[in-house]
């Protein structure tokens, strides 16, 4: 029992923060909110990525004589295109969010619902 | 040293670089944004025409970026199925960008013209990475291209709605694209690979593994929002609604397909037809959701009043028989959902074209409003019933020609009550399509409108009447796409 939870805690960590993401971007009435649950759900994702590049016993990828192992340098360099791909997301969302409440004036979704009844 | 051996990269890199050219061009003149775009995507048509004449002479095209030998490096892969999907998506957006010049200047504040025509390459080239990459995680980054390129496109929809449809559809985007990341992420946990051809030797061993049953499940559930598959689909009403004529042709005619086609890669290139069918039987559940997608499609299209509106939910049952013909997933139904992923480009692009062209002439989007039109722009019309008779399935049209297939292969898996389903969804087509046709000819407007031909301008109403013909053209000369898409429905079966 203690193994699945403290041995495997990376994976805890990463579906946790998932699901508080996911929560937020389903839930939150407030656009802003989304785009932070937004940001943790994308995140979640991207630690889970580097948690799967560790080799155990293993240093950082760069060329060193007493190195015996390296962790897998490739999920980190894959990430860093996600993390660009987020970064762009985050900034249409937003740029997104600043015309609608210049349209509208509010960033609630429900208000925003009723106005463009 | 022969250039045409870089042809599978120069799809993407054309469109790629004019996006970034037309905004220093557009400062000129706008009309050059323009020109630049017509320039790229027919050069992408035509090296797309190209490769798929290479592919039926040499076989498989493997083109490795930056020379690097998969699977290390990341691999473009020209076959018979990814062939045909390139020249029907290059076809579809050169037509949709000859056509765009006057909506576009119609529609669009004029200062926004030359980035609007950037962002659209850039989507352009999206999609068309989409469909020749051999490597995973590079299908995610074009997926993302295409995506983000598609919210800022929807977003300059001249009402305020637009903004909305497009914060939706990006929140809903995002936890799609993010889904499939995370299969990529548990497909490379357990196979240490991320090209295609390479995974689908690796992953049969592990077919037993927990570790990628969920990595499949993330696929299906974010393809699944990226195509718009029923329960899945609310972003996409409003999205096309509220975008732009032009997005909305563009969206509907080729974004959803392309996700189509992402996923059939998925289900028959990654993943063996065995997997589908026997270890996991995902392809049952798609079968019944495709089945309700169709259905519930037809219906919600009859209650609606505004046409943008109507032909987006008359999308999600569209989508709903492709996807039906990848559950089924033998030889004739395979061909069916292929050719129509063309039929439908085609058919659902001409009718965005038309609505366009009434938008521009007359603003109207209400149903109840187009009566009398019939007179006033019959070109439009007539190539309006030419895609409604299309969506109907009326024979000697292309709907017909897929839908024949559809039935063949529910009939071949004995599974007839589908071909009911089939059956019902056409009359349902009928019902609301007969609505708006009988608007259009048969009911007087009172001589609101006067009975001078008004038609769309040349620019507008040639692409328009190009995509009806097609409808027809390939509806009688169906041995031809039927012809290409045999070989690629059996090279996904096979093995």
């Amino acid at each position: 029992m203690i193994e699945i939870f403290l041995g495997k805690y990376n994976y805890w960590i990463y579906i946790t923060l998932m699901m508080i993401g996911f929560y937020a971007m389903i839930a939150k009435q407030n656009l802003i909110k989304k785009v932070i649950g937004m940001n943790i759900f994308q995140t979640s994702v991207f630690l889970f990525y580097i948690s799967i590049a560790k080799v155990k016993g293993g240093t950082a990828p760069i060329v060193w004589e007493e190195a015996i192992l390296y962790d897998n340098p490739l999920p980190h360099v894959l990430i860093l295109t996600a993390i660009v791909v987020s970064v762009s997301t985050t900034a249409v969302a937003l740029a997104l969010i600043i015309r609608i409440y210049k349209a509208y004036g509010s960033i609630e979704e429900d208000k925003i619902l009723e106005m463009s009844k | 040293m022969n250039i045409s051996q870089h042809f599978p990269v120069f799809v993407i890199i054309i469109p790629l670089i004019s996006a970034v050219i037309i905004p220093l061009v557009g400062r000129i003149r706008r009309i050059y944004g323009w020109y630049v775009s017509i320039a790229a995507t027919f050069s992408s048509l035509l090296l797309s025409i190209s490769l798929l004449r290479t592919v039926f002479e040499k076989g498989r095209i493997s083109y490795w970026l930056g020379n690097w030998e998969p699977p290390w490096g990341i691999e473009y892969v020209v076959d018979y199925l990814s062939g045909f999907v390139l020249v029907v998506i290059s076809f579809i957006t050169f037509i949709i960008t000859l056509y765009s010049m006057k909506s576009v200047g119609k529609e669009i504040p004029e200062d926004k013209i030359t980035s609007f025509y950037s962002i659209y390459m850039f989507f352009v080239a999206g999609l068309l990475g989409m469909i020749i990459t051999g490597d995973i995680f590079n299908l995610y980054v074009f997926i993302e291209i295409s995506s983000l390129a598609g919210y800022a496109l929807i977003a300059v929809g001249r009402k305020r709605d637009a903004l909305i449809a497009s914060y939706n559809y990006l929140i809903l985007g995002t936890i799609a694209a993010t889904f499939i990341l995370l299969g990529i992420g548990y497909l490379y946990m357990v196979t240490g690979t991320l090209n295609m051809a390479d995974l689908r030797e690796r992953l049969p061993l592990l077919y037993d593994s927990t570790v990628v049953r969920t990595a499949f499940a993330f696929f299906s559930v974010g393809l699944s929002i990226k195509i718009a598959l029923f329960p899945l689909h609310i972003w996409l009403p409003n999205a096309y609604t509220h975008a732009p004529s032009v997005v909305g042709a563009l969206q509907a005619a080729t974004a959803t397909k392309v996700g189509i086609y992402v996923m059939i890669r998925i289900m028959f290139t990654v993943f063996k037809p065995r997997f589908i069918l026997e270890v996991v039987p995902v392809s049952q559940m798609f079968l019944y959701l495709s089945a309700v997608a169709i259905i519930a499609g037809s219906v919600l299209a009859i209650g609606q009043k505004d046409i943008r509106r109507m032909l987006a939910y008359s999308s999600i049952g569209q989508i709903g028989y492709i996807v039906f013909g990848i559950a089924l997933a033998n030889k004739l139904s395979i061909i069916g959902s292929l050719i129509h992923i063309l039929n439908h480009a085609l058919m659902k692009g001409g009718l965005f074209l038309v609505v366009g062209s009434i938008v521009y002439k007359t603003g109207i989007t209400n149903i109840d409003d187009l009566k009398g039109l019939g007179k006033k722009m019959p070109f439009s019309m007539a190539a309006f019933t030419i895609g409604a008779f299309s969506m109907v399935g009326v024979p000697l049209t292309v709907g017909f020609v897929s839908k024949w297939y559809l039935a063949l292969g529910a009939l071949q898996a004995g599974k007839w009550v589908f071909v009911l389903v089939i059956l019902i969804s056409s009359l349902l087509s009928a019902i609301y399509f007969g609505r708006v046709i009988n608007n259009i000819y048969f009911k007087d407007d009172g001589g609101g409108h006067t009975t001078k031909i008004d038609d769309a301008p040349a620019g507008m109403l040639v692409p328009t009447l190009t995509l009806a013909s097609c409808c027809i053209i390939f509806g009688i000369a169906a041995f031809i796409p039927v012809y290409i898409t045999r070989f690629a429905a059996e090279m996904l079966l096979g093995g």
